[in-house]
């Protein structure tokens, strides 16, 4: 195996998603990348001063400017007339690039800069303590979003993020799960052969602040994506090249894994609303798996 | 040679001859034109620069921000609420030590909205590391920046710089000014070396967290390099005398302070309005004079202590407020002075010229009138009682 | 005079977040193994290496004890096994 570019000693919590799928996103993309950074977990527990788990080269500024950065780094490489040999990854959490970092990652992707986005979704601010997002599904229990005799957690469904990258018209757009580790090296190899900006989202589940025991990271991932409540998908200049056909599982599959969902298990009402979501998903991308035609299964 | 040229051109074009690689900027008015003549140059293929237009200034500060990280030399330009909106990557430039240069052209800040020259937003961001430099006309706004890149690329300096134009009167002025040439630019600015960068062929994490055991370094570097900053400049502003044949002192400038009785203290364009004024005083008889802030990050204490301690009477001319309190010019100035030795019998605060108020020979007479024996602390010049009323009626 | 500015590439390696664990470390069977490498893929912290072939380890000075390769391991030859006073005192 080659040199690992991401290395042990970062401070993330115990079976963190996010700093799995963190690796196996920077052992794809290879030592020739330069990796721009939001703030958020992976930021905070990969460079605390004077230790650094990156063997790449490294920078870290704001908390939603990775891509306007991002574009800086590239616009200079493109005048030293390296872009050709480097490869430039600017990545964040959920809040740093759907919400706070959602301009400048708009910005990136209209300028055609040639830049991979990476997003890692944990489905809330997770590095200040687990606050709700823009990306955090329906009815979950956040530190913003709290149960009370008011609230049944937050009242909006998740903002479709895919959706609006691919409005912009990049060569690329994918969505990734850290329970498919091979798809999303796969995907980040994939990225880094088409030139302009490209967008990956990484669905990592958090042991902390989704509440469930750290070894399951990988399961919960795989039920999300086997429920179709978070569908795996492949964009190649607009069209959908592929998709993880499943064989959907109940919701509730799902829900039950985790403490933030607890509350909604005896509630039949609420998982029926979560489960005609990930219906529509079923329905939308065609994800379930036909006994009989001969479709390409995407691993 | 000499030109008759319009500010945002001339900058444009000196600008040009430092050879940005990166240049980035989010158009407000009055800094328009700089960053249009700028698009041109590099659409006619005068200027080889990857021109980025951003979707706004926080991105456009980003933006060099990377450019500048990964080793290359950039530009920006602002002015009042663009500088604001990026004000937190202004924090971030100086803290990770980065050579950005940006001219602000100084313009008021909203509300209520004004598009006007004063100087509050650059003034609003002092604290930020920067150094900020404040120039008379078109001509420093010229000769300033080679010096701005050359001070921000120093090795031991590392710092960014803001050149401060007033906006409008700066921007849109016409004057006849000496533009370098390519060759005087090139053997004052050598091409730029970074000490540290994100680069595949030598990775470092750069922007690291940094907790309570080691943040104070950082600042307190910051701090002691703006102390070479304040030796350095008047060096290369001695070794740009040489190259391209003007003089500055680049800290301060004295203009008939040694014997006046009087002293305005002042930055940016107005200066050429007092120095008519003072002109004109001094041909009957009146002893008057105008010390000019050049530099006003690091602020140059010493230097204004030298020329002022004999000064009975002082004027500090501010074109902003810190609301709530005095004007932030005459505060440092003020402060300065406490427990010397010789100190103005008289140091007294004029806030003038705020959203474009024209600040004219009458306003600057007007000043030294008030200038008396006793301290004014906060006094506006040229208000308008009509438009004031004690409680808010629809009327 | 500049200050904490950069940190040096794989630096991190001096954190030996070994000392994290508390309950459970992993324990490599040998006895089933087919050699996919799934494990060494999975670990967020990439500290499980092969030695000879087939032989896989994680490196306990940085072990978490977070349990994914035991997981993981499509033939259940990663178990995770109890801390206990004896191994504490090997692992220094």
């Amino acid at each position: 195996m080659n040199k690992d570019l991401f290395v042990a000693g970062h401070t993330a919590c115990a079976g963190c998603g996010q700093s799995l799928a963190a690796r196996l996103v920077i052992n794809a993309a290879g030592p020739n990348t330069i990796v721009v950074n939001n703030t958020g977990c992976l930021e905070v527990f990969s460079t605390k001063f004077p230790e650094s788990a990156w063997e790449v080269p490294f920078l870290h500024s704001l908390f939603e400017n990775a891509a306007a950065v991002a574009s800086g780094v590239e616009s200079a490489l493109k005048y030293q007339g390296r872009k050709d040999s480097v490869n430039v990854i600017a990545q964040g959490g959920d809040g740093g690039t759907a919400d706070i970092g959602l301009q400048a990652l708009s910005g990136m992707l209209e300028r055609g800069h040639d830049i991979l986005y990476v997003c890692y979704d944990n489905e809330a601010y997770m590095n200040t303590g687990v606050q709700r997002s823009g990306l955090t599904p329906f009815k979950t229990n956040t530190s913003t979003t709290p149960l009370g005799a008011k609230s049944t957690g937050n009242p909006r469904p998740k903002k479709p993020l895919p959706e609006i990258m691919l409005a912009h018209g990049i060569p690329y757009m994918a969505t990734s799960s850290v329970g498919f580790p091979q798809d999303l090296q796969r995907k980040v190899k994939k990225a880094f052969s088409i030139k302009g900006p490209k967008f990956i989202q990484v669905h990592v589940p958090c042991p902390l602040g989704w509440r469930y025991e750290p070894q399951d990271t990988l399961k919960v991932a795989k039920i999300a994506v086997d429920t179709g409540l978070f569908p795996l998908l492949e964009y190649e200049n607009g069209k959908l090249i592929g998709v993880r056909k499943i064989k959907p599982l109940p919701v509730e599959e799902y829900l039950k894994t985790q403490a933030r969902f607890r509350h909604l298990l005896n509630n039949p009402g609420e998982i029926a609303n979560i489960q005609s979501l990930a219906n529509a998903n079923i329905e939308k991308y065609n994800l379930r798996i036909e006994e009989v035609t001969a479709e390409k299964t995407v691993q | 040679m000499k030109e008759f040229i319009d500010g945002s051109i001339a900058v444009a074009k000196v600008v040009k001859l430092c050879k940005p690689g990166v240049v980035s900027a989010y158009p407000i008015t009055p800094q328009t034109h700089i960053v249009e003549e700028l698009a041109q140059l590099a659409a006619n293929g005068e200027l080889d620069a990857q021109c980025v237009n951003v979707e706004s200034e926080h991105s456009a500060a980003s933006v060099v921000l990377g450019g500048s990280a990964a080793g290359v030399r950039v530009y920006t330009s602002t002015s009042s609420q663009g500088l604001l909106y990026m004000n937190e990557v202004l924090y971030n430039i100086a803290g990770m030590r980065l050579p950005v240069v940006l001219t602000c052209a100084n313009r008021a800040i909203s509300a209520p909205i004004n598009i006007w020259n004063d100087q509050q937003d650059s003034i609003s961001v002092r604290d930020a590391g920067w150094i900020q430099m404040y120039v008379e006309n078109i001509q420093e706004a010229v000769d300033f920046h080679p010096i701005a890149y050359k001070l921000a690329e120093h090795k031991s300096i590392m710092l960014p710089v803001m050149v401060c134009m007033d906006g409008f009167i700066l921007t849109h002025g016409i004057e006849s000014v000496d533009m370098p040439s390519q060759e005087q630019v090139d053997k004052f600015l050598p091409p730029y070396k970074a000490l540290y960068k994100v680069d595949v062929d030598k990775p470092m994490t750069l922007g690291p967290l940094v907790d309570p055991d080691s943040y104070m370094e950082a600042r307190y570097a910051i701090q002691e390099t703006h102390k070479d900053v304040l030796k350095m400049i008047p060096e290369m502003a001695a070794e740009f005398g040489k190259i391209f044949g003007r003089q500055y002192n680049g800290l301060i400038e004295e203009y008939k302070v040694k014997d006046a009785d009087k002293v305005i203290v002042a930055m940016g364009s107005v200066c050429g309005s007092i120095k008519d004024v003072i002109d004109e005083l001094r041909s009957k008889g009146k002893k008057v004079g105008l010390l000019k802030i050049i530099t006003h990050r690091p602020f140059p204490a010493q230097q204004i202590y030298e020329a002022l301690k004999n000064t009975p009477k002082v004027a500090v001319l501010d074109r902003s407020v810190s609301l709530g309190s005095y004007a932030p010019l005459y505060v440092e100035i003020k402060a300065l002075f406490f427990g010397k030795p010789k100190k103005p019998k008289v140091i007294s605060s004029f806030i003038v010229g705020l959203g474009g108020r024209d600040i004219t020979k009458d306003s600057i007479k007007e000043m030294l009138r008030l200038l008396g024996s006793k301290e004014k602390s906060g006094e506006f010049i040229d208000l308008k009682p009509e438009l004031l009323k004690e409680e808010f009626s629809y009327e | 005079m500049f200050g904490p500015l950069i940190s040096k590439p794989g630096s991190s390696r001096k954190n030996k977040t070994g000392s994290w664990r508390t309950e459970v470390r992993p324990k490599f069977l040998q006895k089933n193994c087919i050699g996919c490498k799934l494990c060494m893929l999975i670990c967020p912290e990439g500290c499980i290496s092969e030695g000879e072939s087939k032989v896989f380890t994680g490196d306990l000075l940085f072990c978490k004890g977070c349990g994914l390769c035991a997981q993981v391991c499509p033939k259940k030859d990663v178990i995770m096994e109890k801390e206990d006073a004896a191994q504490d005192k090997a692992k220094g």
